[in-house]
């Protein structure tokens, strides 16, 4: 087995969806390599060479690497796979832009969401929004697969992998960067939070979030939402938690206004306590809460917040 | 312009699925069909770009077996000019579409592919990108807006930080996300006028693409089950289970 792991990162350090990839990629091997491909992502390449389980880094430098464009990336990606038997990406939306492309170069189809690996050619993968699971054989010579990372514990920075330059990045003139607009928030990132609160279509404006947020900054909790409170304009899309949104598993995941739609659900399920905060008892949310609480949420979180204040 | 949309044929999305007792997959009998939704906003889109006159022409594509139709004929009555099925027995893979797509791409030479970023039953979310590459053409993946102009197509991507803005050299492939728009109930006049709009049918040997699976399913089983819990009265009943029972705070 021969791994190559393609590692997400912002040029000065991995996205912590990487951690968890590599430790997919120890369930295939120990001969594991992780590319970072940048520009000036020395840094990057060199928080990467301390995951350990990583035998060598390599780092792709080039401008054209800059902002993760998939016409440039993928071909760099297609070129170096020929070494490997397996190619591993995160399951991100970096990964789901970029693994594809990739894959097809190679006549590969690519495996999604890998959540369970029985084996070097078959795999376990969530399908119809997580309601059932399918175990699948890849006949291809190399296994390109994305990375369910919430399913895979993260790998610990306790290694010393050389890093080697590697060469080949092209600009396609395809296409060309335009600007971001990302959300900054003090709290901890909805895939990598211990605690998420979210709130849904009950919480009735993106005013009354503050509630969740007051809530959210006593347990050093992040803020999700459903897919109804985005699209009403509550919140931005990044908050969304579910089958098209982000999947998430958290410690404790409590669930406001939220009715759990079988969408919803597919990307919070996992979490291992659920709390359901809703005036509605027959909400579906329920049937998967190991706490549930019927009640008007505008009267339960303001209660909610003064018995966390009092308690610690 | 010509504009292409791939659309596919799935289960209702409010449908619950059910695996069947064999392990080979989920019941696909007898249940509620509908258009995969990604691809209703992908229609949708087409049919404004047409209407805002920057398009003359929207065909729509499926890859599937015969009842596939359906849903042409819906994407048709929403607003679609004609239509082409691929049809084949075999549970089409990303690959296999993508392949087929570029086929029908090579004869009608649109100058946009627009499809749903993701289809609801093996939520693959490959097919878009496979065919910009199979094409050498650039992508937008996961778009909540789209501007067409003359040499450039603008898009803003949601991803997992926020949004993100490209520049497209067309021709392109674009895949949609769930905020572009709202996709449009089709009239029954359309309905009915839906029904005489051409629809041709190819084989994928007609097109020269080999759709043999790349992977073999082993098993589709139910996923591990989770139980209803208690219910609690107060917050304070809430707090203390979750410190002293569930020991998550």
């Amino acid at each position: 087995m021969a791994i190559l792991v393609i590692g997400e990162h912002d040029n000065d350090e991995l996205k912590p969806s990487t951690l968890n990839t590599v430790t997919a990629a120890q369930e295939l091997g120990d001969e594991i390599d992780l590319l970072i491909a940048g520009a000036n992502c020395g840094a990057a390449a060199e928080h990467a060479a301390r995951v350990t389980g990583v035998k060598r880094v390599l780092k792709a430098d080039d401008p054209s690497l800059a902002d993760s464009l998939a016409e440039n990336l993928s071909p760099l990606i297609a070129k170096l796979a020929g070494g490997y038997t397996h190619v591993l990406i995160p399951a991100s939306t970096y990964g789901k832009n970029i693994m594809p492309r990739a894959a097809a170069l190679l006549d590969v189809q690519q495996i999604s969401d890998v959540s369970g690996i029985e084996g070097e050619d078959t795999f376990v993968r969530p399908i119809y929004a997580g309601n059932a699971m399918a175990t699948v054989r890849s006949k291809d010579a190399i296994k390109m697969i994305s990375v369910r990372t919430t399913a895979f514990e993260s790998a610990t920075e306790e290694g010393e992998a050389t890093i080697e330059e590697v060469a080949g990045a092209q600009e396609s003139g395809l296409s060309k960067f335009a600007g971001e607009e990302l959300t900054r928030s003090e709290r901890p990132e909805l895939t990598t939070a211990d605690i998420i609160i979210s709130g849904g279509r009950g919480m009735k404006s993106g005013d009354n979030f503050a509630m969740l947020e007051r809530i959210a900054d006593r347990l050093n909790a992040a803020v999700g939402a459903s897919r109804a409170a985005v699209d009403a304009g509550y919140v931005p899309n990044d908050y969304q938690v579910g089958q098209t949104g982000k999947v998430v598993a958290p410690n404790l995941y409590i669930a406001v206004g939220i009715s759990g739609a079988i969408q919803h659900l597919a990307g919070m399920k996992d979490s291992k306590v659920i709390v359901a905060i809703n005036k509605d008892e027959e909400a579906p949310i329920f049937q998967v809460a190991d706490y549930g609480w019927v009640v008007d949420l505008f009267e339960a979180l303001p209660q909610l917040e003064a018995a966390l204040g009092e308690g610690g | 312009m010509k504009v292409l949309v791939p659309v596919k044929r799935v289960i209702d999305a409010n449908i619950k699925v059910r695996v069947k007792s064999d392990q080979s997959g989920v019941e696909l009998n007898n249940v509620k069909m509908a258009m995969n939704p990604f691809c209703e906003i992908a229609v949708e889109q087409a049919i404004r770009l047409k209407e805002s006159g920057l398009v003359d022409e929207i065909i729509v594509v499926t890859v599937g077996a015969a009842q596939s139709q359906e849903t042409l004929r819906a994407a048709l009555a929403m607003g679609a000019d004609r239509a082409i099925l691929i049809e084949t027995e075999e549970t089409p893979e990303p690959l296999a579409v993508a392949k087929s797509l570029k086929a029908i791409v090579d004869r009608e030479e649109p100058g946009l592919v627009i499809l749903g970023k993701q289809a609801i039953d093996g939520d693959n979310n490959q097919t878009g990108q496979m065919l910009a590459a199979l094409l050498g053409w650039s992508i937008g993946t996961f778009i909540s807006d789209l501007v067409v102009e003359e040499s450039i197509v603008k898009v803003t991507r949601e991803v997992d930080g926020g949004l993100e803005k490209l520049e497209l050299v067309p021709p392109a492939v674009v895949t949609v996300d769930l905020r572009l728009n709202e996709p449009r109930y089709a009239s029954l006049p359309n309905i009915m006028k839906a029904k005489k709009k051409p629809l041709d049918t190819f084989s994928p040997s007609d097109l020269n693409v080999d759709v043999t699976p790349r992977t073999e399913v082993i098993s589709v089983v139910e996923p591990p089950a989770r139980e209803a819990g208690v219910r609690v009265g107060s917050a304070e009943e809430l707090v203390e289970k979750l410190k002293n029972e569930a020991k998550v705070i």
